[in-house]
């Protein structure tokens, strides 16, 4: 049987008692909420905190008011919770197709954020990665997907945060500085290894989103089954339209980089017009040209850029048939 | 066809029963209606099963007991040159530390391939190929301890797959083997197949592929030893095939075979991967000696796919001559196996990708190369089908394209030219009860076939393929001339019946089976039937749950047994009765006089007359399967006392713009010959399908070819099992044409119906979009790429482009039975000795 | 507290209350089977991605082996060993034993948590409903459909119906 390594487990009431374990712990501590993520992570050796500060007892994680959503809040309630699912069905359902109902039932909001990035060479146990030498992101140097890269290109695989980026929401996150309100696109980096801008004792408090107001927006997911598979391919659109006009747009693709990738070309490509055919297609070929997928997740990679063209047609498809 | 008749068990030329013994005629006639069998039952194990109180190996704990891991090879392909187990030795906690120098006899589930060692001893051939042994106190002291085992490694270079084995010869990977890196090569040939392809009015070739899968069963492999010091070894393992692994730890461990042990907990799933003996069981039991404390391992499931000996890869080339009307005049097949590091079962299943072309469509001249290569990975070996799913894709898909070239519709080509029922093959397979023509009606009608094929919207299609499986190999896999299967009957004064057989369940129902044929035979309800299985103290030998042997060798040991009992007992309880011997009857509980049903007693009265004047009411019963027809080297693989048949026709739809391709349906009908329980056989059936279906769509062993040769992907959530959401419905037909050798007629059903999955699948999707996908797993990504091409006006195909050049062997020459031919190799061949197969043992 | 000693929780354990001791970074996956010998929780991978450790938590359905044990103070675990009344067993396991929707048997407790959590939240699931809430647990004999059938006759039996499995299902089509 996998097992844990041996740790600590604090399980704080409030948020200011979470960072003050987290500032005693230094370094070797780690918060969990959900544990979905970093437990196998664990198991596999690629996080070994020595303490491990659960989120999840603490009530302002879990407070939902009016758009604002507190980040422990799991992804079940969240695909379930009918405003969402009137107010925000991109996010109802990005959260309501990750994974599996049964981890759904555990995962929350924050981790499906802060989601590790993944990659074949690093998801694996550790003495799997030592028949590769190891890799980059852990306990080595290279990276096996571009081995003459000086950085990781583990792939961003959650799926809310492609629609969080694309619907413009914003986080809130309490560290030891204080807190501070950043947009969700400023909250990833594109690298494998320092995929978050969150400082590692700063909590992800609260998710705020945008008032639905004459937006909408989508979420197309591509993998090999229905359940259990992180995004291949992630599309999530958002258009703002008056009338019958475009007036802004934005489309971000997970799964595809090492954060959710704002393609600005595809937003141009439909604003100021009709969502009609032409500017879907110009759209969706903008699209197209910036993914690069690596050999790193399951699916042949060409096959994979192929798809952005194919989903982001569709998703913009769906989007303008939603209208009225 | 389906007469209802009981045949006469023992005595066809199908197989043989033990001679003699009083009962060897039944006494008393068995009535044609069953009152137990083809039922849809309970499975006895059921309420233990939804309670969670079936004890699977890894749930079993014992006083003092301790853990193992094993430190596994990084390297593919390399000389161990130094192992230093010293600083493991003196962390807290850790036990013993075994090293291939203290298990160095090696050990292989075939005699010809004795090429395993528990822990490697000299080099490592895949990345997890086990080399050293920890017993420590928990399991997280035995993988801290692995940590400080240091191995000395010198790499050599790896072979990659079959091809790359093809090219490079050296390094080899063994020091014996056929050829270079290739481990056998085999050509065999019935009748000329040049003369056959110069007959014919269409000749067609073609080229498929069908990736390795792997079975994953969801429980992973554990096992618990226990060593007494009077010199005892116990072993608890999830072994589909207890009676083999007793085998290899007598010799592995140089032990009186009767002072092991070896007891085969309840398995949770095994689909063939838990058929082989294994390092890690043979490690626990070496460990148990050494530190005289109980040693238990679990798997992880990373390890359970470096255990594999699962699907081959298999690279295949076709070429048939058919007349117009679909008669085929010649066949011409070539199989090229990706083995991985070990023999495992892998000389039999190169000969079955060859074997079982010949027993749905007649086969008139048959020519037959097949090879193994090989390779720095996972040992393949048998799953759910084992060889014979790989050459059926290609034949099935082989058949589609010759229908359309032919002009005529599959169903119906595939209707003409069956293998006549009670028929021997160009191979020499005896061919007994063929229900495929029912078969193919059956989901013909059922699919709305007709309406459908070739006249669907684009993007939607339907496939049909047939296909066929052993039921039960007809040889052991060691040469013996003693009965494959046995079962011990006792009778208890009190009316209770327990029945020993060596029989694995593995989830198949095969405790079931035993208690309904003989609570069918001794007229008792199957719940008042103690099924005692799978233990080699206690327990006759029953080869164990591989090649659909279970239902139809255990059955017939089981009837034999139980009519003895029946015999016995009916004679003493005739006095009582006044009735002749030949009119008492067995039923509901009850022994009486079948002319005055109202005169009879209990069955418990019954067996204390019985006990009275006999003293202990036990009887065995064993079955033996009747010689193969074909005399010649390799014959030993492809005959079966019965052979099972199944048609199926897939739906599909595929998206042109992607190429995902989604099986809402699918339609199967199984001649099962008949059904013991007939809730067991949907589920078999229904689980066959989805495996197939599994294969058929996303399911492969893919290693990385810059980095190792490691696994890519060895995790239940890479390796793409389907889940509730890509399973299809199914639509069954059971069809049942009772086989003579079958008890009460009965043939396999749980694997033959996974057979037909992927080609039907392939040939739907050509149905459907026009492109042929000549490999398995059928991928988005392949079906994109053919459809690229389509537009681009290339050929509309996605597949392999050749088949390599391989040094064979003379062909070994058979005539077919209709050129006059005995079933010998005939002048020039080499295969004048009379050995047959693999398992003749000789190792050249 | 030192990592490796023992930690003492306190919680309600198929409806009666239990204390058990373990080492604190064991997972309930791990602390039911070892510390408490329940060995109906079974497990097949340890890392989410198979379903088979399944076990209610405050009646949801969770992967006991990404549980913390030590997160389960004062909640609400149920087992397969807690489906059961007395000797009779509960609607599921008969459905589940009378259309053999057991094969081995290995993924069937997981089963019929998860199939107990949605009949208490939906009494009357169709198909769709059950293949996605029961789309978290991988079944490698069955092909799931004996599992739907049995699903579909337990809620029905306990919507309190005289139903019985459909003769098709168990003797397929002749």
């Amino acid at each position: 049987m996998l097992r844990l390594p041996s740790f600590k487990y604090l399980q704080p009431k409030t948020l200011k008692e979470a960072l003050a374990m987290k500032a005693d712990a230094g370094p070797d501590g780690m918060y969990v909420a959900g544990g979905t993520d970093l437990y196998p992570n664990m198991k596999r050796r690629h996080q070994e905190p020595r303490t491990v500060i659960s989120l999840m007892a603490i009530p302002e994680l879990k407070r939902l008011e009016g758009w604002n959503v507190g980040t422990c809040v799991t992804l079940t309630e969240l695909s379930n919770l009918p405003t969402f699912q009137h107010s925000y069905p991109a996010v109802a359902h990005a959260a309501a197709l990750v994974s599996t109902p049964l981890l759904r039932n555990m995962g929350t909001l924050g981790g499906n954020l802060c989601l590790d990035t993944r990659c074949n060479y690093y998801d694996q146990t550790y003495e799997w990665r030592k028949a590769i030498d190891f890799c980059m992101k852990k306990d080595g140097h290279i990276c096996w997907v571009a081995p003459s890269s000086p950085r990781c290109w583990a792939v961003s695989s959650s799926d809310v945060a492609p629609v969080a980026v694309a619907i413009g929401a914003e986080f809130l996150l309490v560290g030891p500085q204080g807190e501070r309100v950043i947009p969700a696109g400023r909250f990833y980096h594109n690298d494998g290894i320092n995929y978050l801008t969150k400082q590692p004792d700063e909590i992800l408090v609260e998710v705020r989103l945008p008032a639905p107001d004459g937006w909408d927006a989508v979420y197309h997911k591509l993998r090999r089954r229905g359940s259990f598979d992180f995004p291949v391919l992630g599309v999530a659109a958002w258009v703002r339209r008056e009338g019958g006009r475009v007036t802004d747009a934005r489309i971000v693709l997970g799964g595809v980089a090492s954060w959710p990738q704002e393609i600005p070309e595809a937003a141009a490509a439909l604003r100021d017009g009709e969502l009609g055919d032409d500017a879907i297609a110009a759209a969706a070929a903008a699209a197209y040209r910036p993914a690069k997928p690596l050999d790193n997740t399951d699916f042949d990679l060409s096959w994979r850029k192929q798809m952005t063209r194919v989903y982001v047609k569709a998703a913009l498809e769906e989007l303008r048939q939603r209208r009225g | 066809m389906a007469d209802g008749k009981r045949r006469k068990v023992g005595r066809s030329e199908g197989g043989s029963t033990t001679p003699g013994g009083p009962s060897n005629r039944p006494l008393v006639q068995p009535s044609h209606d069953f009152r137990v069998v083809g039922k849809a039952l309970r499975k006895v194990d059921a309420t233990a099963k939804v309670l969670g109180v079936t004890k699977f190996a890894d749930d079993l704990s014992l006083p003092r007991m301790l853990y193992c891991k094993l430190l596994r090879s990084p390297h593919p392909h390399a000389r161990i040159v130094r192992i230093d187990a010293a600083r493991a030795l003196t962390l807290p906690g850790v036990k013993a530390v075994l090293t291939g120098k203290d298990l160095p006899i090696p050990f292989g589930i075939l005699p010809v391939s004795q090429d395993e060692h528990a822990l490697a001893l000299d080099k490592a051939r895949f990345v997890g190929d086990p080399v050293a042994g920890v017993a420590a106190v928990s399991e997280e002291v035995a993988t801290a301890a692995l940590d400080l085992i240091a191995v000395e490694y010198e790499p050599l270079r790896p072979i990659r797959d079959h091809l790359d084995a093809v090219e490079h010869p050296e390094p080899r990977i063994h020091d014996y083997g056929d050829h270079g890196n290739l481990h056998k090569l085999i050509n065999l040939e019935f009748g000329d197949v040049e003369a056959g392809f110069a007959e014919a009015e269409l000749v067609r070739e073609d080229l498929l592929f069908f990736e390795g899968n792997t079975h994953l069963p969801m429980e992973q492999h554990a096992a618990v030893a226990e060593w007494s010091p009077d010199g005892k070894l116990t072993l608890w393992s999830s072994t589909q095939t207890p009676h083999y692994v007793h085998r290899a730890l007598a010799k592995v461990l140089e032990l009186p075979p009767a002072r092991v042990r070896v007891i085969a907990t309840t398995n949770g799933g095994a689909f063939g991967g838990k058929s082989d003996p294994f390092s890690h069981e043979i490690v626990v039991a070496k460990l148990a000696m050494l530190t005289g404390r109980p040693v238990k391992i679990t798997l992880t499931r990373e390890e359970v796919f470096y255990c594999h000996r699962g699907r081959h890869p298999t690279l295949m080339w076709v070429k048939t001559g058919v007349k117009k009307d679909g008669a085929i005049t010649a066949m011409h097949f070539k199989s090229l196996l990706d083995g991985g590091g070990y023999g495992s079962y892998g000389v039999a299943s190169t000969y079955y990708t060859g074997a079982l072309q010949t027993v749905t469509h007649h086969v008139p001249r048959y020519k037959f190369q097949g090879a193994r290569a090989f390779t720095n990975k996972p040992p393949c070996g048998p799953k759910r089908g084992h060889g014979t799913p790989q050459p059926r894709f290609a034949l099935e898909v082989h058949f589609d394209k010759i229908a359309e070239q032919l002009g005529i519709d599959p169903a119906d080509f595939r209707l003409k030219h069956l293998v006549p029922p009670h028929s021997l093959t160009a191979n020499w397979l005896r061919i007994g009860s063929m229900g495929l023509a029912e078969c193919i009606r059956k989901v013909v009608a059922g699919s709305g076939w007709k309406e459908r094929y070739r006249k669907l919207p684009y993007g939607q299609g339907v496939g049909l393929a047939c296909s066929s499986y052993i039921t039960g190999a007809g040889l052991p896999i060691y040469w013996n001339a003693m009965p494959h299967s046995g079962v011990q009957l006792k009778c208890d004064r009190g009316g209770g019946v327990t029945v020993f057989c060596g029989s694995t369940e593995i989830g198949q129902g095969s405790d079931s089976v035993l208690a309904i044929i003989v609570a069918e035979v001794l007229g008792l309800d199957p719940f008042d039937i103690a099924v005692v299985a799978a233990d080699t103290d206690l327990t006759p030998v029953d080869l164990g749950s591989y090649s659909s042997r279970v239902t139809l060798m255990t059955g017939n040991a089981a009837i034999q047994a139980a009519e003895r009992a029946r015999d016995l007992i009916a004679r003493h309880a005739a006095p009582k009765l006044e009735a002749p011997v030949e009119r008492i009857t067995f039923v509901g509980g009850r022994v009486f006089d079948a002319a005055s049903p109202e005169r009879g007693i209990s069955f418990a009265e019954a067996v204390q007359l019985a006990e009275a004047a006999a003293g202990t009411v036990g009887t065995v019963g064993s079955y033996t399967p009747a010689a193969g027809a074909g005399k010649y080297r390799g014959a030993g693989v492809g005959p079966s006392p019965a052979y099972s048949y199944s048609a199926c026709v897939a739906l599909v739809d595929v998206d042109p713009a992607t190429g995902i391709v989604r099986v809402p349906k699918i339609w199967i009908a199984h001649d099962v010959g008949r059904s013991i329980n007939a809730a067991a056989v949907m589920g078999q059936i229904e689980g066959s399908i989805y495996m197939g279906l599994g294969e058929a769509l996303m399911e492969e062993m893919a290693y990385r070819g810059n980095r190792n040769v490691v696994h890519k992907i060895p995790s239940l959530l890479e390796y793409k099992s389907p889940t509730t959401l890509e399973m299809c419905d199914v639509i069954t037909y059971v069809v049942e044409d009772p086989d003579p050798n079958g008890p009460f007629g009965a043939k396999e059903c749980g694997q033959g119906p996974l057979l037909p999955v992927p080609p039907a699948v392939a040939n739907a999707v050509y149905d459907a979009v026009g492109v042929r996908i000549d490999e398995v797993p059928i991928t988005p990504e392949k079906v994109f790429k053919a459809l690229r091409r389509k537009e681009k006006g290339e050929e509309p195909r996605f597949g392999p482009l050749g088949f390599p050049d391989l040094p064979w062997p003379e062909p070994t020459r058979v005539a077919p039975p209709w050129e006059g031919g005995d079933g010998r190799a005939g002048e020039g061949g080499r295969g004048r000795e009379k050995a047959v197969g693999v398992t003749a043992g000789r190792r050249r | 507290m030192r990592p490796d000693s023992k930690a003492k929780i306190a919680f309600e354990l198929n409806g009666e209350p239990v204390e058990v001791a373990f080492a604190p970074h064991k997972t309930l996956l791990e602390v039911l089977r070892e510390d408490l010998a329940l060995t109906g929780t079974k497990h097949g991978c340890e890392l989410g991605e198979c379903g088979t450790c399944t076990v209610l938590l405050d009646g949801a359905p969770v992967l006991s082996c990404l549980v913390l044990g030590l997160a389960c103070e004062r909640r609400r675990v149920k087992t397969v060993e807690g489906l059961a009344q007395g000797s009779r067993l509960h609607p599921l396991q008969e459905a589940f034993a009378a259309l053999g929707a057991a094969q081995c048997g290995y993924c069937t407790p997981a089963f019929l948590l998860t199939a107990d959590a949605l009949l208490a939240d939906n009494p009357s699931p169709n198909r769709d409903d059950i293949k996605q809430a029961l789309s978290g647990n991988l079944c490698r004999c069955t092909g799931y459909i004996k599992i739907y059938e049995a699903v579909e006759l337990a809620a029905a039996r306990l919507r309190g119906e005289k139903a019985e499995p459909a003769r098709e299902s168990l003797y397929g089509r002749r």
